[in-house]
């Protein structure tokens, strides 16, 4: 194990060097350092990184506390004291966090350095990463194309191993869909599983934080640490939480797995449906019993999810007016001119875009047709899944209908690129848990592009969702393939 | 301006307190006016019998102590403002 090795290592395994004292946390920061230099000109995957005192963390770490001494990457929409919250925004430029969030608070209790923030699509609105008003982050498989979004920067860092873990966030597959195209694993817990307090709100009944790992071994130590209620964020759930990583085992006898028509559909891509196929055979030969479910209400999904998550947004983001915080257009006449000029020379399209149609969809005379109607149709998809869940433990479908799609290929065309989210967004709509796994790769154009599976739970049935995608995961060779990008900067 | 739906892109536009360029609310018009026309699926739903969400998970009332904590400093509170002084923001005169 030489230092350029380190970075390519779980969280687990860096843990288990730590702990005898083969290597030391400076030394895992100071690797990591030379890994994001050799590789983050291509990918692009940071926004800011405060490596200085991460190393000074370093050297006081206690390397026995449940993450000691392992360095996080953060997704920047996520507030950490004294660090940018760009959210990926002009807005938000030079803006420094004066708190951490309570999973920041967390992770550092558990002894996690938090040294850098990753890339998103503005405010979380996208599914590419080419949303962020800052920067392009790449496919580590495959530069000339997308790492997903809008959690693509944390997916790209880890995916290059140029972060041991990260954390994302989730309102319609913003972890999920990322962690699938970059070829990770991708966590989004039960809606109040995990504290929302301190990340900057974009559809406040949908939002949810959780990691983004190289292993579902590594999600379940990162869960163990940031899960929990918190007074602070009124719809946090006051319920216990489980040791994620002491349940993971590897047979899936007796368990249940719901395969929906609705989501078999056409426009599929023939190779993920061949990987989704192929996965699903093998969660059967581990010993599960594979059952046809269905859940009619799913081509409703995403118009329900484009008017409620916009409407939240239109309101949560009124708060960037100018005056207390970020960007302020210059000479304002009066006040109104302030509010019109720093929203219209802050915020980009994609944020206009969907604060506009928020606003229309809950003005006057239109709030009954569109929002409240949205509200209902999102109650019969709880109730499609309360109703699977009677029969089986978990549901499995593809993450992402398609593999990786090029840089440019969707962005002028809104509605196609919100379809990029069509089997993620449902599960934020229920509120209920949710994984992408590696699965398999496509191949395109001479690239390998990675395939994502993705396994639904139960409300608050984290532990089984990660002991199937931990089970499934360590019967295949899939999450140790590593991108061209990384084996490149091993090789230097 | 009108589109194929009743969205009026340069009215929400005020309503939202965003200036708009002329050549952004006609691209705006026309890709909300197919989002609007997507959604349009919402109808065909029965929902005569559905009461509306309202949080996906059941969560009642969330009470606590209405008890003083420490909170930010008005140094750190003022920290990222554009325009400060004497501790307070500084804004564009509102009353004459």
């Amino acid at each position: 194990m030489t230092e350029k090795d380190l970075p390519a290592l779980s969280i687990a395994d860096l843990q288990s060097l730590l702990r005898r004292r083969e290597v030391s946390a400076r030394e895992v920061v100071d690797a990591l350092r030379a890994r994001i230099e050799a590789v983050d000109g291509e990918i692009g995957a940071y926004l800011s990184l405060d490596l200085e005192a991460a190393g000074k963390e370093a050297e006081k770490a206690n390397v026995d506390l449940p993450l000691g001494g392992v360095p996080l990457a953060i997704k920047d929409i996520i507030n950490v004291m004294g660090q940018p919250c760009t959210c990926g925004s002009k807005i938000l430029q030079g803006y420094r966090a004066t708190y951490d969030a309570t999973v920041i608070q967390k992770l550092r209790a558990a002894g996690a350095i938090p040294f850098g923030k990753t890339n998103l699509d503005e405010f979380a609105m996208g599914s590419s990463t080419e949303n962020s008003a800052v920067k392009l982050t790449r496919n580590p498989w495959d530069v000339s194309r997308v790492p997903g979004g809008s959690s693509g920067g944390s997916a790209a860092a880890v995916a290059a191993d140029a972060a041991f873990g990260a954390l994302g966030s989730d309102t319609g597959g913003s972890i999920r869909q990322p962690a699938a195209l970059s070829g990770v694993v991708g966590f989004k817990p039960t809606y109040g599983r995990v504290s929302r307090f301190g990340l900057v709100a974009f559809a406040s009944s949908l939002d949810q934080i959780g990691p983004l790992t190289k292993t579902v071994r590594d999600t379940a130590l990162i869960m163990n640490a940031i899960a929990g209620h918190d007074p602070q964020d009124s719809t946090s759930l006051n319920e216990l939480v489980p040791d994620y990583a002491a349940k993971l085992g590897n047979d899936l006898r007796g368990v249940r797995l719901g395969v929906p028509k609705e989501y078999m559909i056409e426009g599929i891509d023939p190779q993920v449906k061949a990987a989704i196929n192929a996965a699903v055979k093998q969660m059967n030969s581990l010993g599960a019993e594979i059952i046809d479910v269905s859940l009619p209400h799913t081509d409703y999904a995403v118009a329900v999810y484009y008017i409620l998550a916009t409407a939240e947004a239109s309101a949560n983001l009124a708060r960037f007016d100018g005056v207390r915080y970020g960007y302020r257009a210059e000479n304002p006449r009066d006040v109104l001119d302030l509010y019109g000029r720093t929203r219209e020379e802050g915020f980009g399209s994609e944020v206009k875009r969907r604060i506009i149609l928020g606003t229309y969809v809950l003005s006057s005379g239109y709030y009954d047709a569109y929002y409240l109607r949205a509200q209902k149709v999102r109650e019969l998809i709880r109730q499609d899944f309360a109703k699977a869940f009677e029969k089986v433990d978990a549901l499995i479908s593809p993450t992402s209908p398609v593999p990786a799609f090029r840089l440019g290929e969707r962005t002028g065309d809104p509605l196609q690129m919100y379809l990029a989210d069509i089997f993620t967004i449902a599960a934020n709509l229920a509120g209920i848990c949710g994984i992408s796994v590696p699965c398999g790769f496509a191949e395109l154009d001479g690239h390998r592009l990675p395939i994502g599976l993705q396994l639904l739970g139960k409300p608050l049935d984290e532990a089984r969702i990660l002991q199937i995608a931990h089970a499934y995961e360590q019967s295949t060779d899939w999450h140790k393939a590593r991108p061209p990008v990384a084996s490149a900067a091993h090789k230097a | 301006m009108a589109g194929t739906s009743e969205l009026d892109v340069g009215y929400v536009a005020r309503l939202a307190r965003i200036n708009l360029t002329e050549e952004e609310a006609n691209a705006f018009q026309k890709q909300l006016d197919d989002v609007l026309k997507y959604v349009e699926k919402l109808r065909q739903a029965d929902v005569s019998h559905v009461e509306a969400a309202a949080h996906a998970l059941p969560i009642f009332n969330v009470f606590r102590e209405d008890a003083a904590n420490e909170w930010f400093t008005a140094e750190q509170a003022l920290s990222n403002a554009p325009r400060k002084a004497n501790d307070l923001f500084i804004v564009p005169k509102v009353v004459e």
